[in-house]
């Protein structure tokens, strides 16, 4: 399970939704995801109920980083946010410093409910076109996308069947496959990994740090797994809960490359994965 | 697994046949005006239908089956789309859904009938405007019953509208909009028939009606035989069709039933 070398990321139509800021200068030090006070209220007036309330935290360029918090803290909430899905009640999320209003360009996201984000009257490798057919590729090209995208989730063989024919790690593998046929700049996956197999999770982690490095992609994934996040991240974001809010980012300061055995043994990786989950664990 | 679909097989056709040949022998001798032999009617069968009328009447009712029907299912998928869509005409059409959703479709056969003058053309807009209702109906709910999940990867991979119409909403409402074409054939079939019995002297209906009004027994069996044959075949057709259009649907229910 390798992702073939592939050529490197085509220019995408940057005419995005998202406003223009000319106050805000692209400089060397914009981050390449930048949430600022970030609040989310779901309803109005009586029945409003608020997930998020105040969330900062930046991702730079080519960065991996994790979110980890107990479940219902508001994660996907956070995601659909960055996603342009749903609008920011206060504060702001932005791109290359660009206030996010609606779904930016440069920007796949890996649904959580993967059995619910695939089309299931299409075959696996028309799940993959889908996304791709307004982007007018030559033939050639398309097919090379879907092509590498499902040998690099390991489902070369299934690429003729539909989605519910297969297994829940397998349609996960499909939604993560069709993201990455998308070629994002920017990846965000809400618990990608969730219900595939010990082996296929250590290969699909691995999956996602050769194409942070291949493409230099910007990778923001949300995990319960505490040693996934420590394994997978340049920094970990820890929310604690009710409403969201950022208990602390912790920089993961392991060596590169990273590998399963090795990484995962050193000392360092015992000691960074015990601040996290103390972290969580504490009463909040 | 096999056994079991070639039983099925078995009995379903077995028993239309069985019940045929009881008509065949108890009926073989009588005398009732009202139920003459099946032999009888069999032979006014083949005469009037198979050659003489074939193309005059029967010809003539299936086209107006089909194009009626044609026009009902694509005008009420249309407006269903543009009903789930487009606020100004949600605000127009809702209403009269709420109205129409509590009354059985083949209810609302007597108004559109009353609709009927003479001639081809009237006969064809009373079918379509029968079987317009039932369609649409179905198309709205099933656009309004598609995840929000769907919708969000459309928006999120920046689908085209005409994408989002095209390639999701219409293949994920396409099992409901199936059950409502369904309905809607059902009543194409009954307004079919009742045009041509009240505002016609050509058809399958018009002639079978006016065997029973001159006492041509046989002759009113033998329309009501085809109707029956044609009504038989065309949910054939149907099921057929929708067996293509779903495989996907079919599939995924029993792999869920499965599971
Ligand atoms: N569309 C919505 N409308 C109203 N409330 C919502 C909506 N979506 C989520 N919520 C609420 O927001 C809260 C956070 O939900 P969210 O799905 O973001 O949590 P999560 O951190 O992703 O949880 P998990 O780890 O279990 O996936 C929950 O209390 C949920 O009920
Ligand atoms: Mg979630």
């Amino acid at each position: 399970m390798s992702a073939r070398p592939a050529p490197p990321l085509p220019l995408r139509n940057r005419k995005s939704t998202m406003a223009q800021q000319p106050e805000t200068r692209i400089s060397a030090t914009t981050p390449r995801l930048d949430v600022a006070h970030l609040a989310k209220t779901y309803g109005s007036g009586e029945k409003s109920h608020t997930v998020i309330e105040d969330l900062t935290f930046t991702v730079d360029a080519g960065e991996v980083v994790c979110i980890v918090g107990p479940s219902g803290v508001g994660k996907t909430t956070l995601l659909k946010c960055l996603a342009g899905l749903h609008p920011a009640s206060s504060g702001r999320a932005a791109i290359d410093g660009r206030t996010i209003s609606g779904p930016p360009p440069e920007m796949a996201l890996v649904f959580q409910d993967y059995n619910r984000s695939l089309m299931p009257w299409l075959t696996v490798r028309k799940n993959l076109v889908l996304p791709l057919r307004h982007l007018k590729l030559p033939a050639a090209e398309l097919k090379e996308r879907c092509d590498s995208a499902l040998a690099a989730v390991g489902l070369s063989h299934a690429d003729n069947q539909y989605p519910w024919q297969l297994s829940g790690g397998m349609q996960q593998r499909v939604a993560i496959a069709r993201a990455l046929a998308y070629r994002p700049e920017i990846l965000i996956m809400d618990e990608p990994f969730a219900s595939v197999d010990a082996q296929t999770r250590f290969d699909l982690e691995d999956l996602c740090l050769k194409i942070r490095k291949d493409f230099n992609m910007t990778i923001l994934v949300v995990t319960h797994d505490i040693d996934e996040a420590v394994y997978l991240a340049d920094r970990v974001v820890v929310l604690g809960s009710r409403p969201a809010r950022v208990l602390k980012v912790v920089d993961v300061d392991l060596p590169a490359p990273r590998d399963q055995i090795t990484t995962r043994s050193l000392p360092d990786f015992a000691r960074q994965r015990t601040e996290v989950l103390s972290l969580i664990k504490r009463p909040a | 697994m096999r056994n079991v679909a070639i039983r099925n097989w078995v009995i379903g056709t077995g028993t239309p046949v069985l019940l045929l040949a009881a008509w065949w022998f108890l009926s073989a001798n009588s005398t009732d005006p009202f139920f003459p032999p099946l032999e009888t009617i069999l032979i006014r069968f083949q005469e009037l239908w198979l050659f003489d009328h074939f193309q005059s009447d029967v010809l003539l009712s299936l086209g107006n089956l089909f194009l009626g029907f044609a026009i009902a299912a694509v005008v009420g998928v249309a407006v269903g789309f543009a009903t789930a869509l487009v606020p100004p005409v949600r605000w127009m059409i809702d209403p009269l859904i709420h109205f129409l959703r509590g009354i059985p479709p083949v209810a609302l056969v007597p108004i559109f009938i009353s609709l009927i003058g003479f001639g081809t053309q009237m006969r064809v807009t009373s079918i379509a405007l029968a079987a317009l209702f039932p369609t649409m109906i179905a198309t709205v709910d099933g656009i309004r019953s598609v995840s929000n999940d769907l919708m969000d990867v459309a928006r999120v991979y920046r689908l085209s509208r005409k994408e989002r119409v095209f390639n999701v909403l219409l293949p994920a409402a396409m099992p409901q909009i199936f059950s409502g074409l369904q309905v809607s054939l059902q009543v194409a079939f009954i307004v079919m028939i009742a045009s041509e019995m009240l505002g016609s002297s050509q058809g399958i209906g018009a002639m079978t009606l006016l065997a029973q009004q001159s006492f041509m027994t046989a002759d009113m069996w033998a329309g009501i035989l085809l109707l029956g044959v044609i009504g038989f075949l065309v949910n054939i057709l149907f099921s057929l069709l929708k067996r293509k259009v779903l495989s996907w649907y079919i599939g995924s229910r029993r792999m869920a039933r499965a599971a």
